[in-house]
């Protein structure tokens, strides 16, 4: 059963096509995530799930059910927003029980609700208070209470955490991805941080330009992206490009060219290349797949060490960012603070190409390969 | 530029130079009303002798008591006309504002760029026409004509304080409001005008000084029995069977003016909060 279709939903004003015909269903209980940079249509799609915005077409199913006809307060479904917009006249309780007050719900059933969702969010302290009276992250615990108070079969999150500071954001992360494992509700959440799009949801839709680019779960958008805007858009520091030249042959296996400063070398790959071979494609590796040597590796396929010249070294703490340049593109390694070499110099650095992927240099497209016969 | 210390007050030299200036403009500005208010408890005969700025030798309440008797059904009058015109004028400008803002529909951008010029047109331009419609309702001469008139006047502005307060108030209200169920009716009653204070008392303020103190409304469209205080007070001073009682003149306009003056004492500071009164945080 499905909790939530989203069919060919499009939506203009006058000549500015925003959604483009997006496509997404999800199941009973998951936690799909919305990333895409701002102005991509996350809020708009949001609004369109909610009610509160008609699509130019399309539909939207929630719980098998078209809703396309009812209106906001008939569909079952809470909404946080990244304002929070709490009733400013009203303090934490009137504001959680409002919804409830307006469906004529039993007093004491309200009575039973406020308790319930103040303890569970710890906000038992502050239900006489009104939001100007609150800090951020508590009008931000208020406004998922509001949404609790009613059980609703969707909840839609708009950003809920943008308006928080770095910590208080990480924790309250972890607390939503708490509360969905505890009350495994159906929660479409938008937001344009990748990090958060990673950790919360159990699928993600990666939107840019009112198209989705990518719908597939965490790992699937982080190892195997469709094209080079999810490459790019998803994992921090981002992915490295590198353009470059195929070479090799079919009996002795592919590769790519590199060069730098200091010379040049082949990064072997394991897929057929052969259509594109003598030609350019776009390499695509992230900073971790780029180490120190680690010489117990050095025998695995598709794992090679090569002299790189260092440019800038980034010191994170756990990691150092090394930066070099191939083909004229600067290029980010991860590599242990202890092996981080000197500027100006090289080092010796270990490609991992297991996980790399290629795209096509013009249209961005991923450019897939069986894998080589060759050794 | 006038120095200023870490706590933010200006030296006493820079003080004294905008003070002395301020203090000056506002006696200036004070002056007639204090020579109103002498001339009001002096006796005539005090009046034609002695020099206008003169403290009464023999101070007296007889011209307020004469003038309270000439004007006393008046001021009722325009109570009748003031209060209902207010809060009616009032009442639709928020309701204007909520839908112009939050409830928008198509046109409606149009329908607020028409009713802004309503704060455009003269007053004279309307009198005739206006006048016409007053008969056709039946309404001519009446309080209520009075009020209908005062009330359609004032809308444009009414809308337009009320419009430019809810725009700045997140949308996101309304939309987590009609996501908890609430209708139209319930979400401007319950949400937005228990957010209206500040512009209500601008409002409040605004029409009840315009229509109070308006003078050819009053004179064009009522009756003997309807007449509100300006114009009443118009006919006590320029009354000729007598000769010129001053005092009486001065009390009777003091009087007049007196409602207005009270609105603003009472509630200037939230009129000038009001007015600068941005969104609500929160
Ligand atoms: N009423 C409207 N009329 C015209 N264009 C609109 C309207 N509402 C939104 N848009 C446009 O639609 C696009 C998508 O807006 P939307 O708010 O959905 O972006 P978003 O992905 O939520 O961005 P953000 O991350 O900044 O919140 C924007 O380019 C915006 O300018
Ligand atoms: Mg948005």
């Amino acid at each position: 059963m499905s909790s939530l279709s989203i069919r060919n939903i499009k939506k203009s004003f006058g000549n500015t096509h925003i959604l483009k015909g997006i496509n997404l269903s999800i199941e009973a209980g998951q936690f799909l995530t919305l990333v895409g940079p701002s102005g991509c249509g996350k809020s708009t799609l949001l609004n369109i799930i909610a009610g509160l915005e008609s699509p130019t077409s399309g539909e939207i199913l929630i719980g098998d059910r078209n809703v396309n006809k009812l209106s906001p307060k008939d569909r079952d479904i809470a909404m946080v927003f990244q304002s929070y917009a709490l009733y400013p006249n009203m303090n934490v309780r009137k504001n959680i029980l409002f919804g409830l007050e307006i469906r004529k719900v039993p007093k004491a059933e309200q009575e039973e609700a406020v308790q319930r969702i103040a303890r569970m969010l710890q906000i038992e302290a502050l239900l006489d208070r009104k939001p100007a009276q609150l800090s951020g992250g508590q009008r931000q615990r208020v406004a998922m209470g509001r949404a609790l108070a009613r059980d609703p079969k969707l909840f839609l999150f708009d950003e809920p955490l943008s308006n928080l500071d770095a910590k208080l954001r990480v924790s309250m992360r972890a607390e939503i991805k708490q509360l969905h494992q505890r009350l495994k509700t159906t929660i479409v959440y938008v937001t344009h941080d990748q990090i958060e799009a990673m950790t919360l949801g159990d699928r993600i839709a990666v939107l840019n330009g009112g198209e989705v680019q990518q719908f597939g779960s965490p790992d699937e958008i982080y190892n195997d992206p469709a094209n080079r805007f999810v490459a790019d858009f998803i994992g921090s520091p981002p992915m490295n490009f590198i353009p470059c030249e195929v070479v090799g042959s079919p009996s002795q296996g592919f590769g790519v060219k590199m060069n730098h400063e200091f010379g040049d070398f082949v990064l072997e790959t394991g897929g057929d290349l052969k259509p594109w071979l003598g030609k350019h494609v776009v390499l695509g590796i992230r900073p971790e797949q780029i180490t120190h040597v680690v010489s117990s590796r050095l025998q695995e396929r598709g794992v090679s060490g090569h002299a790189c010249p260092v440019h800038l070294c980034e010191p994170t703490g756990p990691d150092t960012l090394v930066t070099t340049s191939l083909n004229q593109t600067k290029v980010l390694a991860r590599v242990r603070p202890d092996s981080a070499g000197t500027p100006g110099q090289t080092m010796d650095m270990m490609f991992d190409m297991t996980k790399a992927v290629f795209f096509d240099p013009d249209s961005g497209e991923r450019l897939r390969f069986h894998l080589s016969q060759a050794a | 530029m006038a120095e200023t210390t870490l706590d933010g007050k200006r030296s006493p030299l820079a003080r004294a130079l905008v003070y002395g200036p301020l203090i000056l403009f506002a006696a200036y500005f004070l002056l007639p009303l204090v020579v109103m208010l002498l001339t009001s408890i002096k006796s005539m005969a005090e009046i034609n002798s002695g020099n206008l700025l003169s403290l009464p030798t023999a101070p007296t309440l007889e011209p307020w008591r004469k003038a309270w008797s000439e004007m006393s059904g008046y001021f009722l009058n325009s109570f009748i006309i003031v209060v209902p015109a207010v809060a009616i004028s009032t009442a639709i400008g928020a309701f204007n504002g909520f839908v112009l803002t939050k409830w928008r529909f198509r046109g409606s951008e149009l329908l607020f760029g028409m009713l802004l010029v309503g704060c455009f047109i003269p007053f004279q331009v309307i009198l005739l026409p206006m006048a016409r419609l007053l008969g056709q309702l039946g309404l001519a001469g009446t309080s209520g004509g009075l009020i209908f008139v005062h009330v359609v006047y004032g809308l444009a502005f009414t809308t337009l304080f009320f419009r430019n307060f809810y725009v700045a108030l997140p949308d996101e209200l309304v939309k987590a409001a009609r996501i908890d169920g609430a209708g139209f009716f319930t979400i401007f009653w319950r949400i937005i005008l228990p957010l209206s204070g500040p512009i209500i008392v601008v409002c409040v303020i605004w029409q009840f000084t315009q229509i109070w103190n308006d003078f050819l409304f009053g004179v064009v469209y009522s009756s003997s029995e309807s007449r509100p205080i300006t114009v009443a007070l118009n006919n006590v001073v320029n009354t000729t069977t007598t000769a010129k009682e001053y005092n009486v003149n001065m009390a009777a306009a003091l009087l007049a003016a007196a409602p207005t003056l009270v609105v603003y004492v009472l509630a200037g500071k939230h009129f000038v909060a009001g007015l600068t009164a941005g969104a609500v945080k929160g």
